[in-house]
């Protein structure tokens, strides 16, 4: 019994974190079409902001939780501003060019913090569960999901940002017939998959510690959770998540890490062919 | 005058569309530009809404030079358009929709715009719910309008609102916008090809013939079906 609440902990968190790395690659590319090559890379900085940030003292909830969002959030605007507002529509020249920011990151990042990988440890200790220790910071993780999925879903449904976001995707020319200025809205909504980026990479920092090179980690689950999940964002991404991350746990329980990969892998290719529109080409298509 | 276009240019990228169009618009006027398919008529109310640029010659909105405005701003200066194909969000419901109207005046009182807009449309009160892609053509096309009112424009320009849409609905179309018109000045200019419902909403109508206006016609006259047929080749 204590066995099957751990690994159902184990399962919720494989399920959180992916959900948490996706979301915000979901919001700029099931948004506006972008494909950032350059997302893993917005989880490295947010990884490195909050480590950053800690080493001056700020406490560490502020600096994962406020400071990393804030300062890739940041990053990302400029981002958009600089580069990605040139190419809207151009998807190839997008993925060319946010690979090259890609790679300019992370030798920025090698050439500032070094090609070591630099940690926190992970605040809240460890809680007993029956005759089996877990650490307490995996449930924080599993919160954290569930707070950012849910703001998201609330941002979207009930507030005129959202409603304006929504709308622009859905035909910018008419929006701005409306008095809606588009590019506008895309830095800012750019801005905000960027800040959710840097929010997923600060709290996952503590747990698998940060290098320049972690966003290649990163980046190849978020896409196929992306893919796997489909046109609506927030509904795509929990489905998603949910299928792909419980499938990784469960076989790594029964084998090894390698294996439960493998699986992830194995069920996103057969997903695919099953349903080339993802889950919710399918399913829950009225969802956000 | 509301509305002053002096020698427009404008086109797809190098083939030219408008020629040098001129005309005027005076406040609380109901103009009707007639032309059949390829003249120009849809590409003269994108260009007037800003969606393609100017190669020359000026508009001038209520005393203001917009030629080089965009979009978004030309709608906040009271420009409203509603597009042939209606261009409903068909995602968003039919209140959403509305609420997107409302973009203009973040903040402001939008539940009662959009209530004051829905009480001359009292079709959508009951389709508040639905999705905009669920509706009919003729709910579309009443939605677009409303939409468009939410944003409190002083110039209409309404783009072939009778493609596809049953009579019923068409004659609902007349009634409201003669009613706006009466009760709250509105300008409007129509382009449209079905020349009842022109008639019965310009009180003058521009030919267009490519890309130029070439003739100024009153609405009576367009019952007459062989000046009609000479200048724009369509049969009354």
């Amino acid at each position: 019994m204590d066995l099957v609440a751990l690994l159902a902990i184990q399962v919720l968190y494989a399920i959180a974190s992916l959900a948490l790395i996706s979301v915000g690659l979901a919001i700029i590319f099931g948004m506006m079409r972008v494909i950032n090559l350059a997302h893993g890379e917005f989880l490295m900085l947010g990884g490195y902001a909050a480590i950053v940030a800690t080493s001056h003292g700020i406490s560490i909830w502020l600096s994962m939780l406020v400071v990393a969002p804030i300062v890739v959030g940041i990053i990302g605007v400029v981002v958009e501003r600089t580069i990605i507002r040139f190419l809207y529509g151009r998807m190839i020249d997008t993925m060319l060019a946010t690979w090259g920011l890609s790679l300019l990151l992370v030798g920025l990042t090698t050439a500032i913090f070094g090609n070591t990988t630099v940690g926190i440890s992970a605040p809240l200790g460890s809680i007993q569960i029956g005759a089996y220790r877990t650490s307490a910071y995996t449930l924080f993780v599993i919160a954290v999901a569930v707070v950012t999925l849910g703001a998201i879903f609330a941002v979207m449904r009930w507030t005129r940002l959202g409603l304006i976001a929504r709308g622009t995707m859905q035909n910018a020319n008419m929006a701005a017939a409306l008095g809606v200025n588009p590019p506008r809205v895309y830095a800012v909504t750019f801005g905000v998959g960027a800040a959710l980026s840097g929010l997923a990479g600060a709290v996952l920092a503590p747990v698998s510690g940060v290098f320049p090179t972690i966003g290649v980690a990163y980046v190849a689950k978020s896409f196929i959770t992306v893919i796997g999940g489909g046109a609506a964002i927030l509904s795509g991404t929990v489905s998603a998540s949910a299928l792909f991350g419980a499938i990784n746990q469960i076989a790594t329980f029964v084998t090894t890490p390698v294996f439960g990969e493998v699986a992830l892998l194995a069920a996103a290719i057969v997903l695919i062919r099953l349903l080339p529109q993802g889950i919710t080409g399918r399913f829950f298509r009225r969802g956000l | 005058m509301m509305l002053d276009v002096q020698g427009l240019r404008t086109g797809y990228g190098r083939i030219p569309i408008l020629n040098g169009i001129s005309f005027a618009v005076g406040e609380g006027e109901f103009v009707g530009i007639l032309g059949h398919n390829g003249m120009g008529k849809t590409t003269l109310l994108r260009a007037l809404m800003g969606f393609l640029p100017a190669t020359g010659g000026s508009v001038q909105f209520a005393g203001t030079d917009v030629t080089a405005l965009e979009p978004y701003r030309r709608a906040r200066l009271g420009l409203g358009y509603v597009p042939q194909g209606r261009d409903i969000f068909p995602g968003l419901s039919v209140q959403d929709n509305l609420r997107m109207g409302c973009s203009k005046q973040p903040g402001s009182s939008e539940t009662e715009t959009i209530e004051t807009v829905l009480d001359e449309f009292p079709r959508l009160k009951t389709l508040l719910d639905r999705p905009g892609s669920a509706l009919s053509g003729g709910e579309q096309q009443l939605l677009a309008i409303a939409r468009c009112l939410c944003g409190k424009p002083r110039l209409i320009l309404l783009d072939e609102p009778t493609e596809g849409i049953q009579p019923s609905i068409i004659d609902e179309i007349v009634e409201t916008l003669l009613r706006l018109r009466d009760s709250s000045g509105l300008t409007m200019i129509l382009v449209e090809q079905n020349l009842d419902f022109i008639a019965a909403l310009s009180q003058r109508i521009l030919m267009i013939q490519k890309g130029r206006i070439t003739q100024e016609v009153k609405p009576d006259n367009l019952h007459n079906a062989s000046l009609i047929g000479e200048f724009i080749g369509i049969t009354a």
